[in-house]
């Protein structure tokens, strides 16, 4: 009848807040694992579950996210654990969930809420330029809203229309948001972690076709990671990653399309080439630094990404890198997109998706004969 | 209508953590069957609001007969204290004279644009006072005077309109929510406010207001819904002007009235003359009390006339007659309070110039405050975006800065070679 939760109602900028949490964060979590191979899934669940855990001020709520556990089973187990007051379900409307985020951060919460689907999250488009995007900026600081907008985004499952649009790039384009999106299980942890503990908003771009994927982990050693990235104030947050060293051209790739380009990395290598290949991790802040050192070095650079090529994160980076990199540069810049069309049926989607061959004959283009 | 006694009835909110079963918060056991046990009427005549608006001083300034004023069985208010009409009415004139001044400071060019409540001050006020301390408010563009009533500096209040930034007082701090031009979205705001505060056990109560045009909007809805749904303690108040700038409600709503919409949402809703503030204080403290009580959200409707345009930009005479204009001015709700104040013996000339002073005082701060030309700063344009500016906007600022320095240097330039 009455749910209580006490909290130090800390949103509005104390800073001892993210130490109390990563302290409650390693007495809590009991279960200890050493590595093992879990999905992308369950490290993206696990990082909610120790937050949670860590920090009563923390909400998880949306669409089917209760009982159910998500239609991808992300807040698995959430509510059995932490009740019905910290995981629920609401009403099926996304501008109300992103709305009463708003307001709950506003008053002492860290909401992580869940869009279903890519293209369902348009209805919130206003909340989330509109406000959750310009609350900190129009308050000159004095209200942040400490929330993280969970979005399962791109194609490569078959699915029906709207419910594979990159949908990045509209995120990007607005001030006053971050945008993460993990590639690997280990990032999803760290990742989501990480834009948890933001005292601004993020949104967490979770590429749906990467959630079974499994890799080794030690999830012990991930907490121990963040506990001391808190306690430090290091944390990996907007920096970019090298997934795989190489010489000869530089891959930058982000969320769904790093596999593909460290596949590609991999055939190419047969063919006597070394690709590196960054993951860009965080589109917004962008780090400038890690990719241009990357093609400073190779000299050669091909943008992968499944989102439409035109006016894109893709068309940023590539501006981005011959502004800084021109001097370096033996060809021009190539893109590997999606087609300037909307997503495809799923008869139609491999025609689109950015594949290993694209990427090769683009890499291929690149100018070696000079 | 008849809304199935099972509604009422749905099984008390299962407290069920290992299954999450239904109900989010502590919803069904709802605020219908608490309020029919409470009033001893029908879930219907609890959600639908009374026949008739409620009216406690009429446009002459007298009070109407109990029987007249359009209460009925648990739809029934209380006449506020005197002190609290004497109170109201101080905030009214000083409502009006702010309303006055900025206009005047528009015409004067020392402000962008303003969004007058003139003729709406009644609402302004009550919907300022029936909120306690650590209650909450979330205030349309038109709200200014609410904000002012609630504390917020005057001036403060009008940096948006005169262009400094897009806001200019400590939402947090105030518990009032920064005036923007979007519509019915701070209602969602409200609602989550609401929401967090119930989570944690604490008895706010948050006041979300909107216009009659707003009720349009997407998020009129999603957030009224949310409120029933999560049982939250939020009182939506609808100031019913007649226009959404120029389209008049009849074009957007044909409902018998905005406040029956609230027993779609599961929820009470009543209509107020929102030129007596003396009804307003009536119906919106009883709102507020109830929603604290804990008997979910309800939605107040306030008939009431914007007498001025939509704001300086607009031309009132495009679209409505000056006939209509001038049947409202004799409903005006300063002039009916003050008869009612002077005739029930609490109004004096003293008093009165009492209050038109510290109306005046204001006026004046408006104007000082207006007239000072206060230097903006450029590299706040990369200052909040985020908590820590990204490498990015490091990059920019740093471009900005030297913009300016280079500015300055070749001014600097230019008059020493004037000198020579």
């Amino acid at each position: 009848m009455n749910p209580t939760i006490t909290t130090s109602s800390e949103a509005n900028g104390n800073v001892s807040a993210a130490t109390a949490r990563a302290a409650a964060t390693a007495a809590a979590v009991a279960d200890r694992t050493g590595p093992q191979t879990i999905t992308l899934a369950k490290a993206l669940n696990t990082a909610m579950a120790d937050a949670m855990h860590a920090d009563p001020s923390i909400l998880v709520f949306g669409e089917d996210v209760g009982m159910l556990g998500g239609v991808f089973r992300i807040t698995d187990g959430l509510t059995k654990t932490f009740g019905r007051s910290r995981c629920f379900d609401t009403p099926l409307a996304e501008s109300g969930i992103v709305g009463m985020a708003v307001g709950m951060a506003m008053n002492g919460m860290r909401p992580v809420i869940e869009m279903q689907f890519d293209a369902f999250a348009y209805p919130a488009f206003e909340q989330i330029v509109s406000h959750v995007a310009k609350m900190h900026n129009r308050t000159k600081g004095a209200v942040k809203l400490p929330m993280v907008i969970r979005v399962p985004y791109a194609g490569g499952i078959g699915g029906v229309e709207h419910h594979c649009d990159s949908s990045e790039a509209y995120y990007a384009h607005t001030a006053g948001l971050k945008v993460f999106t993990p590639a690997t299980v280990a990032d999803g942890y760290r990742m989501l972690r990480e834009a948890i503990d933001s005292d601004d908003p993020v949104m967490f771009m979770e590429p749906k076709k990467l959630y079974w994927s499994k890799d080794q982990v030690d999830l012990d050693a991930l907490r121990a990671e963040h506990t001391e990235n808190t306690q430090r104030g290091t944390s990996s947050e907007g920096r970019a990653a090298v997934a795989r060293p190489g010489t000869d051209a530089t891959l930058i790739a982000y969320g769904p399309s790093v596999p593909t380009a460290l596949a590609a990395a991999a055939a190419a290598a047969e063919e006597g080439r070394s690709l590196e290949v960054i993951d860009v991790r965080s589109i917004v802040p962008f780090d400038d630094e890690t990719v241009c050192a990357s093609v400073r070095k190779t000299g050669r650079a091909v943008v992968i990404a499944e989102a439409h090529g035109f006016a894109s994160v893709s068309s940023e980076i590539v501006a981005r890198v011959q502004e800084r990199c021109f001097h370096h540069l033996a060809a021009p810049i190539r893109r590997v997109t999606g087609f300037d069309v909307p997503y495809p049926a799923p008869k139609l989607e491999h025609y689109y998706l950015p594949g290993v061959d694209r990427i090769l004959d683009a890499v291929d283009d690149l100018q070696w004969e000079d | 209508m008849t809304i199935s006694a099972d509604h009422t009835a749905q099984h008390p909110a299962s407290e069920d953590q290992t299954t999450g079963a239904p109900a989010p918060g502590s919803a069904p056991e709802d605020a219908a069957s608490e309020a029919v046990r409470k009033f001893g009427i029908s879930v219907e005549d609890y959600m639908l609001p009374a026949r008739h608006q409620i009216q406690m001083v009429g446009p002459d300034g007298t009070l109407n007969p109990h029987a007249e004023q359009g209460t009925q069985p648990g739809h029934e208010y209380t006449l506020p204290g005197d002190e609290e009409l004497m109170a109201a009415y101080e905030q009214l004139v000083v409502g009006r004279r702010v309303n006055d001044q900025n206009s005047a400071l528009v015409r004067q060019g020392r402000m962008a644009v303003y969004p007058s409540s003139h003729g709406q001050e009644a609402c302004q006020v009550a919907a300022a006072l029936c909120l306690s301390e650590g209650d909450w408010m979330f205030p349309t563009y038109r709200d200014s005077v609410a904000v002012m009533a609630r504390g917020v500096d005057p001036v403060q209040t009008m940096t948006l309109f005169r262009g400094d930034w897009h806001g200019g007082y400590d939402a947090a701090k105030h518990k009032v929510g920064i005036q923007c031009t979007p519509l019915t979205t701070q209602l969602l705001h409200g609602v989550g406010v609401a929401h967090a505060a119930k989570l944690r056990g604490e008895d706010t109560v948050v006041l979300a207001m909107c216009g009659d045009g707003a009720t349009s909007e997407g998020d009129f809805h999603e957030a009224l819904n949310f409120a029933a749904v999560f049982h939250l303690p939020v009182v939506f108040f609808v100031q019913n002007n007649q226009y959404a700038i120029s389209v008049p409600l009849a074009h957007q709503s044909v409902a018998p009235s905005l406040a029956h919409k609230a027993v779609g949402y599961g929820m009470a809703g009543e209509r107020v003359d929102g030129n007596d503030i003396v009804a307003l204080l009536a119906v919106l403290g009883r709102a507020v009390r109830l929603a604290r009580e804990g008997s979910g959200p309800l939605l107040v409707e306030a008939h009431t006339y914007r007498m001025q345009a939509h704001t300086n930009a607009d031309d009132a005479t495009r679209y409505r007659q000056d006939s209509e204009v001038a049947e409202w001015v004799a409903k005006d709700p300063l002039s009916r309070m003050k008869t009612y104040l002077t005739d029930r013996g609490l109004l004096d000339d003293d008093r009165a110039a009492g209050i038109a002073e510290k109306a005046e005082a204001v006026a004046t701060q408006l104007r000082d405050g207006l007239s000072e030309e206060v230097p903006v700063e450029p590299q706040d344009l990369f200052k909040y975006v985020f908590s820590t500016p990204t490498p990015q906007l490091k990059e920019q600022s740093a471009m900005l800065a030297d913009e300016l320095a280079r500015d300055a240097a070749s001014k600097a330039a230019s008059k020493t070679e004037a000198a020579k």
